[in-house]
């Protein structure tokens, strides 16, 4: 493109090899930067062996001993033993099959409702930076109404009018989620936007969508990836409040659920320990790893937050 | 002080100021424009109601009559009941006009009217989340300025460290397992409810009863809430730090106590109070929550009620009032803002 860049070794190359090796390049530095942080890897290690346990759930533990009717002989409220490594619920179903089924729903209704929260986040926030005057007025004013709003009230409320499922779950944390990202992503926009490439591209007759695709949302990604593991943590934290209200799909197992079948049955005051403190237990250490993988991340890409 | 050259980082300052531009002066225009602001969002609320509850489930009498067996007369019965027979832009001026008279419908389930369930329950709610917030805000900041201006010794590691666990812990879990070792093994606190029976209202071991129900709820919210105030106010802080009116401040000699109580957390306070105010909202969610697994006799036991009916009238009128409740919240947050901070009030 510019004289400078061609007098490089990069001079065979397009903009577009040019960028993405650059970006290839950031990518490796930032894995380099996140293995030196400890507790970051130590949630990630941690992430990996649920997430791997979740994936081969049908492998260590037939679906088969989720069925009622086949579980007649199972002792009912059977604490943890040799026998029954995490106890057995009030059906006689073992605890630790329940748990591995119910990590797959947890982590999938977490990821999808992150992704979703992202997705609308990011491009709200880009849209409220980049597009000045009346307009980006108007989308914060809808910004700062969704960041006020109690967004466990709102998830109830979508999840008790739509149909009952892990799609309604997703959808109900998903967009009440997103408005804390919105107003992130709109800070770096702003910033991103008063630096000179980006002037200079308008200069040169660069549209919105230009800008946006191009210059903003490389800018703002980093930022966002980071925030995706911080919300992951929340998200599941939703989904099992929402299971825990009687809001989660019946037919499915998640953590949330086997909570709200032990308050059920009372398990916190009849004794059956196990039952309320595995699954609790389950939700902390996954919801910890997320947040510590999240912390570790967020001070590579924003090193203002670094002396913290 | 403009948008575009602040760290992403400092966005409550930012936004603050930037919004509180030198042009507007008076107290009243500040007001004028935050009120606004608040009504506008309680407009938004009354269309999210009406469009949460009426328009995305459909028709709420087809789902009750799917959880019931009914007769076609039944059905048209219940429908005529509900104004479902109307089009839908007189459905919308009906709504509007009963949330403005204060008409909330009437529960499904109790059969009364909504709004005075909802005046009965207010109550131990507000008094349940109101102690809850005034102990975990007083030590949160406490502990966020004694951890941020000790960053990074033994006793920031801690803080930090708990905080970050509690951040992790969902409130009903916390709850259940309070339950458990104060209430189901030790026995030292009721496990539910807000008062025993056959307590006399009025009466000094009313007072006790009722203080003994709410160690256990008010304890568990706490625990969750004050861990997020902790982190905003040390982050704020630390901040303020670096900044070179501290160099001053001990420069004239200043013990480093007074310093840090006099110059420096006043100026973190400032987008520390926006942010207080905000979580508000994460404390309404909580009594949801702690309100179902305590049976504490408050509007989030009745949201929970709602669900499980499910009873729509009710759980939109709990919809409407905790968001009131919350956007009220921000007004007054605004507003004690701009009493703190001088740079709002003179400007």
């Amino acid at each position: 493109m510019s004289t400078t860049e061609q007098a490089r070794p990069v001079a065979q190359m397009t903009t577009r090899q040019v960028a993405s090796r650059r970006r290839r390049a950031s990518a490796a530095k930032l894995w380099r930067e996140f293995r030196s942080s400890a507790s970051g890897m130590s949630g990630l290690v941690f992430l990996g062996v649920v997430i791997l346990l979740a994936i081969l759930a049908p492998v260590i533990a037939d679906r088969s001993l989720l069925d009622v009717t086949q579980l007649t002989d199972q002792p009912r409220f059977a604490p943890p033993s040799w026998e029954h490594p995490m106890g057995t619920d009030h059906q006689g179903r073992e605890l630790w099959v329940r748990m591995i089924w119910g990590a797959r729903t947890s982590l999938l209704v977490g990821v999808a409702a992150t992704a979703m929260s992202m997705v609308i986040g990011t491009l709200v926030g880009m849209a409220a930076g980049h597009f000045t005057g009346v307009t980006g007025g108007i989308i914060m004013r809808f910004v700062d109404f969704f960041l006020v709003l109690p967004s466990l009230v709102l998830a109830i409320v979508l999840s008790s009018v739509l149909s009952r499922g892990v799609l309604t779950i997703v959808i109900a944390i998903g967009v009440t989620s997103w408005a804390a990202t919105a107003r992130l992503v709109r800070a770096q926009t702003l910033a991103v936007e008063a630096r000179p490439y980006v002037e200079r591209s308008q200069v040169l007759g660069a549209g919105h969508w230009h800008i946006i695709g191009k210059h903003l949302f490389p800018a703002v990604l980093p930022l966002v990836l980071a925030n995706t593991t911080l919300t992951v943590g929340s998200a599941i934290i939703a989904e099992s409040t929402l299971a825990f209200l009687g809001l989660g799909d019946p037919t499915q197992q998640s953590w949330g659920t086997i909570l709200k079948d032990s308050m059920d049955v009372s398990a916190a005051t009849s004794g059956y320990w196990w039952y309320v403190v595995i699954p609790g237990l389950a939700i902390v250490l996954v919801v910890l790893a997320f947040t510590l993988v999240g912390r570790a991340f967020e001070a590579i890409v924003n090193p203002t937050l670094r002396s913290r | 002080m403009t948008d575009t050259i602040t760290p992403v980082n400092a966005e409550v300052h930012d936004e603050k100021l930037a919004e509180e531009s030198p042009t507007r002066s008076s107290f009243l225009s500040y007001f004028g424009t935050k009120l606004g602001g608040a009504l506008i969002s309680l407009v938004m609320v009354v269309l999210l109601g009406f469009f949460a509850f009426r328009v995305l489930p459909g028709d709420p009498v087809r789902r009750i009559a799917q959880e019931r067996p009914m007769s076609p007369e039944q059905i048209a019965e219940l429908r005529r009941q509900y104004g479902l027979d109307k089009p839908v832009t007189q459905q919308f001026l009906d709504y509007l006009v009963n949330i403005f008279t204060g008409n909330l419908g009437e529960s499904y389930v109790y059969r009364t009217p909504v709004s005075e369930l909802i005046g009965q329950y207010l109550g131990p709610t507000l008094l349940l989340t109101g102690t809850s917030a005034i102990i975990a805000i007083a030590l949160g900041l406490w502990l966020g300025q004694r951890a941020a201006w000790r960053n990074g010794s033994l006793f920031d590691k801690i803080a930090t460290g708990t905080s970050l666990t509690l951040w992790s812990v969902p409130t009903f879990w916390l709850a259940l397992i309070l339950l458990m070792i104060f209430g189901g093994t030790l026995r030292w606190f009721p496990t539910g409810g807000m008062v025993s029976p056959g307590v006399e209202p009025g009466t000094f071991a009313y007072v006790v009863d009722v203080a003994r129900h709410m160690v256990l709820p008010v304890v568990t919210m706490v625990a969750v809430v004050f861990a997020q105030y902790l982190m905003v106010m040390r982050a704020s802080l630390l901040e303020e730090k670096s900044s070179d009116y501290l160099t001053t401040a001990r420069a004239k000699g200043l013990r480093d106590d007074l310093v840090r109580r006099r110059h420096a957390v006043p100026n973190a306070l400032l987008p520390t109070v926006t942010l207080v105010f905000m979580h508000i909202g994460g404390l309404v969610a909580g009594a949801v929550t702690v309100e179902t697994v305590f049976s504490w006799p408050g509007l989030g036991k009745l949201t929970y009620e709602a669900i499980s009916g499910p009873d729509m009238p009710l759980l939109q009128g709990t919809f409407v009032v905790f968001s009131t409740i919350i956007i009220v919240m921000n007004l007054i947050a605004d507003l004690i803002y701009r009493q703190l901070d001088p740079r709002v009030r003179r400007a």
